[in-house]
């Protein structure tokens, strides 16, 4: 079967390897091909793992030619983000002090896609320690966006969505903490979920904010994004926030429809008041076009305001530093990573190896967070953002007793050039949508909806209340089989 | 010393429920300055007993290889998360209920520094909202100290420094090994009551008796499961001032204890009375010196930034959950002191019975009628807290003894005999023991018998007796006792033979 | 610039009291994280901050007193392991790992400063 023939998303790819219709290996060798053609360019991965995957590919064929069902991945390749553990293979979070470091274990999540029979294609790249809007804070080299090289995929999870809109894998995992699944995904034309916080396992993800961390799929289908989603979804029990109780499937609900269902527009996040500023009227536009689609398909469109959702960024840029802050203590030199050497005694070394090994948004970020934790500003700043964090919560609950899921834009604009934010509170302002649900553990989703100013794509976020994914798979199948017609 | 006066402090009403005013209990004169008193509080460090760590399943485990008993999560490796032992929670809950806490909701909070032998750089521990809250133990003085919190925490590795005298500051570099780190610990502090060293050595002791008797600690402070550090200050006798206090570390015993809060109290009261006042700093005690030593001094106090810790959820007991523990706790040493005290035993005896663990034995041989002075007795003097006895078989020899059956000497050592017999898993009744041995045990009518016999074989030196002078009674003492030793084989008990010579004339 | 809502919540007064932080603020913080600034970082992050912080002007203003704290998203309690071992055997690629290693265990510089 030639290239061309094979097919490539992930639910045909599993089909057709668990049929015998398919090799594995062929499938493999056509994205590494594709990796080939233009990842000199694009540079998506940290690593690419050729080797490594068609040694797993090559297992796969042998247990499928013995008559097994290799599970509902069989001989996908998939990318997955630096910041998330895999045994023996260098894991680095796209910064110094980690270059080079490899785990002894597997984060839950990569057991999980290797248990459904995927394929790891490589380790994709990422603004450091997943700080950023547009993985230009990467400290291997920046991604660009396949669609447009000049532009930023977005971030911090730019390699894995540039992986898949460039053909490399047709899945790829990435973490969402602000933004970080959603807004790259909407830069780069694909699907980005965020689950429902403590739906997947963030065990051996490597942590940035802890509240709010969740790691998520990228693909170019929402039925590929359902059936990812099933596999990594699920208690673990290494994980404290982990949800005790069984994840209903979604890919059973791909076609539930719209009809009847209560879809809100955030007043808020649609170019009125204090937001309004940074909205690309494009964006605006086809976020709209997306509400007309689903009333078009059955679905009650009205406009909801969640009030506080204005006041997100503020509480996100107090908590989630602050976390980080922490979080990111143990890079200090003595067990593993960077170390500095020659200095006189420990504390001396641990300053050194620290200031060497991050990069500048890394040092602001934990400095940021350092001073919203310290004595004297603890109570006005992350004892105010924890508080303005209910706020939200309770406005998303009223708005839900009204409307099933909203709708707004995932990106306040389309893909941006590189260097022109760097500023870093114009660089914030990129994550003032998708905030608010990360704050509230909210799932989130964004589908490629039309296109904006110089024909680049438009994301449109669809948000639910928690553990509301089934429900998000159908409304973004109607969003993108409202879109392929529209493309068409 | 003063006596116990009123502690004004501001107190919440549920505190004063807990809390009795001993104006009248004793208090010990320490040796400090007259016109000064001394303000301690105590913070304990306990190892709990558990298999694993606080955080990760590694093992808990004094000694061994460094870095054996290790774990991805308590060595801190990136993307690791910790999850609560609940094991630990219920020993944690288990000694909070001995101490007469409040148990409540509780939240695990991040204390952030920068320490080689933290693996993540900050301590899981608890801030606002630990465990137990608002409890007290009551000392054999009967004094009571109020217990702060005792709340969970997980222990830190340990680092050795490697230099050419071994000296901290001559070191050339350290080395790190974090068996230790992650293990989990209740740190205990109490309320600044203590008035001198005797008495933070009692509060320090009776906590480690109640530690191992609830089996939440195993309270070894040679192996580390046991940690004691002394907050002290002083302050003119009477008054209610809190004066700068000074933290002192590094003390490995009681004795340590007692020692490094003479001299620091001094070191204090010697300071104002100069005109000076001492640092608001942590010390550590110099046992080889006999004096506390600065520590190395900081630019800036530390600021720990506390906040939840996001990777835990609350532990929340249910009051059933707290009522089963509460059923499960065996009787305290306060109790079983009582109990001995009850019983006739001065408190300081019964503190030492209770001390060394022979508590059931001594009651379980009053309940069979032993008489408990002697029992008591026994138990201090003649029996180690290794020793295991038959609680009815020490009750019988007791009982040999009293009645005349066994002098004293053979009484010891017919229970040395028992305490190593119940070694070696051969245990005779003391009795069959006493026989073996040749003490026969002779029954006090036997002897009455034979005595009454004598007497009636030999009327005139019974007669001289009775109503001779002092020379003639001392001589037919001297007759009549050897005469029984000879028909007695030397058995008799000469204590008995003169009772009942004497209750016959 | 605005002035500070409630005395409590703000930094040092610094020259220029347009910014709520002041370069001194910024060197203590990066100490206490331990990093290092170089004259040109503190002379450029101090002003980023300062604007991030300015940004965070609207919720200092709020009056959420009575608002509890979300510290998690779902109010999960007690989650719990059994206390059994599970055999790691993770000391030897733990030291392998390590950037300076001696008698099986982590050898960093003399580490000054009393153990807490």
């Amino acid at each position: 079967m030639s290239a061309a023939e094979l097919p490539t998303t992930a639910v045909d790819i599993a089909a057709a390897v668990n049929a015998g219709e398919v090799s594995a290996a062929d499938v493999l060798e056509a994205h590494l091909a594709a990796v080939d053609a233009t990842e000199s360019e694009v540079h998506a991965f940290n690593e690419v793992l050729a080797d490594e995957a068609r040694a797993a590919a090559a297992v796969i064929d042998q247990r499928i030619a013995a008559g097994e069902n290799v599970g509902p991945l069989a001989g996908v390749p998939i990318a997955v983000k630096d910041n998330m553990c895999t045994r023996g293979i260098a894991t680095t979070c796209s910064s110094k002090i980690l270059e080079g470091w490899k785990p002894p274990y597997d984060a839950t999540a990569v057991e999980k896609i290797a248990a459904a029979g995927s394929v790891m294609i490589g380790k994709t790249n990422l603004d450091e320690f997943a700080m950023g809007s547009s993985t230009e804070n990467s400290a291997f080299g920046a991604t660009k966006n396949p669609l447009d090289t000049n532009l930023v995929p977005g971030g911090s999870s730019g390699g894995s969505a540039a992986a898949v809109a460039a053909g490399y894998a047709p899945l790829a995992l990435g973490s969402d903490t602000g933004g970080s699944i959603r807004q790259p995904a909407a830069l780069c034309g694909v699907v980005g979920l965020k689950p429902t916080y403590g739906a997947v396992s963030r065990y051996g993800l490597i942590a940035f904010a802890s509240s709010l961390d969740q790691i998520g799929p990228f693909t170019k289908t929402v039925a590929d994004t359902a059936t990812l989603f099933d596999v990594i979804a699920g208690h673990d029990r290494r994980d404290s926030t982990s949800l005790p109780q069984a994840i209903e499937p979604t890919v059973p609900h791909l076609d539930d429809g719209v009809a009847g269902l209560r879809v809100g527009l955030i007043t808020e996040l649609m170019g009125v008041g204090e937001m309004a500023e940074g909205f690309e009227p494009e964006v605006l536009a086809q976020t709209r076009a997306a509400a007309d689609a689903l009333a078009a398909a059955g679905a009650e469109v009205g406009e909801v305001s969640v009030p506080s959702s204005i006041y997100g960024l503020s509480a996100y840029y107090l908590i989630a530093p602050a976390e980080a802050s922490s979080n990111l203590a143990r890079y200090d030199g003595v067990r593993y990573g960077h170390r500095e050497h020659g200095a006189a005694n420990t504390a001396g070394m641990m300053k050194a190896s620290r200031t060497a090994g991050f990069g500048p948004e890394v040092k602001r970020r934990v400095m940021l967070g350092t001073y919203a934790l310290s004595a004297g500003y603890h109570d006005a700043f992350y004892g105010k953002a924890q508080r303005v964090r209910t706020l939200i919560i309770n406005d998303f609950d009223r708005a839900y007793q009204d409307y099933d899921v909203l709708l707004s834009p995932t990106s306040p604009c389309v893909a941006f050039p590189f260097g022109s934010k760097d500023d870093p509170l114009s660089m914030y302002l990129n994550d003032v949508a998708t905030i608010p649900s990360n704050l509230a553990g909210h799932p989130a989703i964004s589908v490629p909806f039309g296109t904006g100013r110089d024909d680049l794509p438009v994301g449109v976020q669809v948000l639910g209340p928690l553990l509301s994914e089934a429900r998000l798979m159908a409304v973004s199948a109607v969003l993108e089989a409202a879109n392929g017609e529209a493309a068409a | 010393m003063t006596d116990a006066t009123e502690i004004e402090q501001p107190v919440s009403s549920t505190m004063l429920d807990a809390w009795r005013i001993e104006s009248d209990v004793e208090r010990e004169e320490t040796s400090l300055s007259e016109g000064w008193e001394m303000v301690i509080g105590l913070e304990v460090h306990a190892e709990l007993a558990t298999e694993t760590k606080m955080f990760s399943p590694a093992r808990n485990h004094f000694g061994g290889e460094p870095n054996s008993n290790v774990h991805p999560v308590c060595l801190g490796l990136p993307g690791t998360l910790p999850v609560v032992n609940g094991k630990a929670v219920e020993l944690s809950i288990r000694l909070g209920l001995a101490l007469n806490c409040t148990v409540q909701r509780c939240v695990f909070a991040r204390k952030n520094y920068f320490y080689p032998d933290m693996p993540k750089d900050y301590q899981i521990s608890q801030y606002d909202r630990p465990l137990n809250i608002s409890g007290w133990i009551d000392l054999p003085s009967g004094y009571r100290v109020r217990v702060e919190r005792a709340h969970m925490e997980e222990d830190t590795g340990k680092s050795t420094h490697i230099g050419e005298s071994g000296r901290i500051h001559d070191a050339g570099y350290s080395l790190v090994d974090y068996n230790r780190a992650g293990v989990p610990l209740l740190e205990i502090v109490s309320h600044p009551d203590v008035r001198g060293p005797e008495e933070a050595k009692a509060y320090v002791s009776e906590l480690q008796q109640i530690l191992i008797a609830t089996a939440v600690s195993d309270g070894k402070f040679e192996e580390g499961s046991m940690r004691v550090d002394a907050n002290i200050s002083v302050r003119p006798a009477g008054s209610d001032e809190l004066r700068t206090r000074c933290e002192v570390k590094n003390v490995n015993s009681l004795r340590s204890l007692g020692r490094a809060i003479s001299y620091e109290a001094q070191r204090h009261v010697d300071l104002y009375e100069s005109g000076e006042r001492p640092m608001q700093e942590t010390r550590h005690w110099d046992e080889e010196g006999g004096r506390t030593r600065a520590g190395r001094s900081k630019e800036q106090a530390e600021d720990y930034r506390y906040f939840a810790d996001p990777d835990l959820v609350p532990v929340d007991p249910s009051p059933e959950w707290i009522e089963e523990i509460r059923a499960s706790l065996p009787v305290l040493p306060r109790e079983r002191r009582a109990g001995l005290i009850s019983h006739g035993a001065a408190p300081e005896q019964a503190a030492l019975v209770v001390e060394k663990g022979l508590d059931e034995l001594v009651s379980g041989a009053i309940e069979v009628g032993a008489d408990a002075t002697k029992a008591i007795n026994y138990a201090i003097n003649n029996l180690s807290a290794e020793d295991q006895l038959d609680a009815a078989a020490f009750g019988a020899l007791v009982k040999l003894e009293t009645g005349g059956d066994l002098t004293s000497t053979q009484a010891k050592a017919v229970l040395a005999e028992m305490v190593s017999g119940s070694v070696d898993g051969t245990a005779k009744s003391p009795a069959e023991i006493a026989a073996d041995m040749g003490f026969e045990a002779m029954d006090t009518s036997e002897l009455e018998g034979i005595i009454d016999q004598l007497i009636a074989d030999s009327p005139e030196q019974w007669e001289r007796f009775v109503n001779g002078d002092d020379k003639d009674r001392g001589k037919m003492q001297g007759f009549f006792t050897g005469q029984i030793m000879k028909a007695t084989k030397g058995q008799a008990d000469g204590r008995i033979v003169n009772q009942i010579l004497s209750s016959r004339r | 610039m605005s002035e500070a809502n409630g005395g409590d919540s703000l930094a040092s007064v610094s020259d220029d009291e347009s910014l709520v932080l002041s370069a001194e603020d910024v060197a203590k913080v990066a100490d206490l994280a331990m990093l290092e600034l170089t004259d040109d970082e503190l002379a450029t992050f101090t002003p980023q901050l300062a604007a991030i912080l300015e940004h965070a002007h609207d919720i200092e203003q709020l009056d959420v007193d009575d608002v509890t704290p979300t510290h998690h998203p779902y109010p999960l309690t007690n989650i719990f392991r059994d206390d059994v071992v599970e055999a790691a055997d993770v000391r030897d690629e733990a030291l392998a790992m390590a950037p300076d290693a001696e008698d099986n265990q982590f050898k960093v510089p003399p580490a000054l400063g009393e153990e807490m």
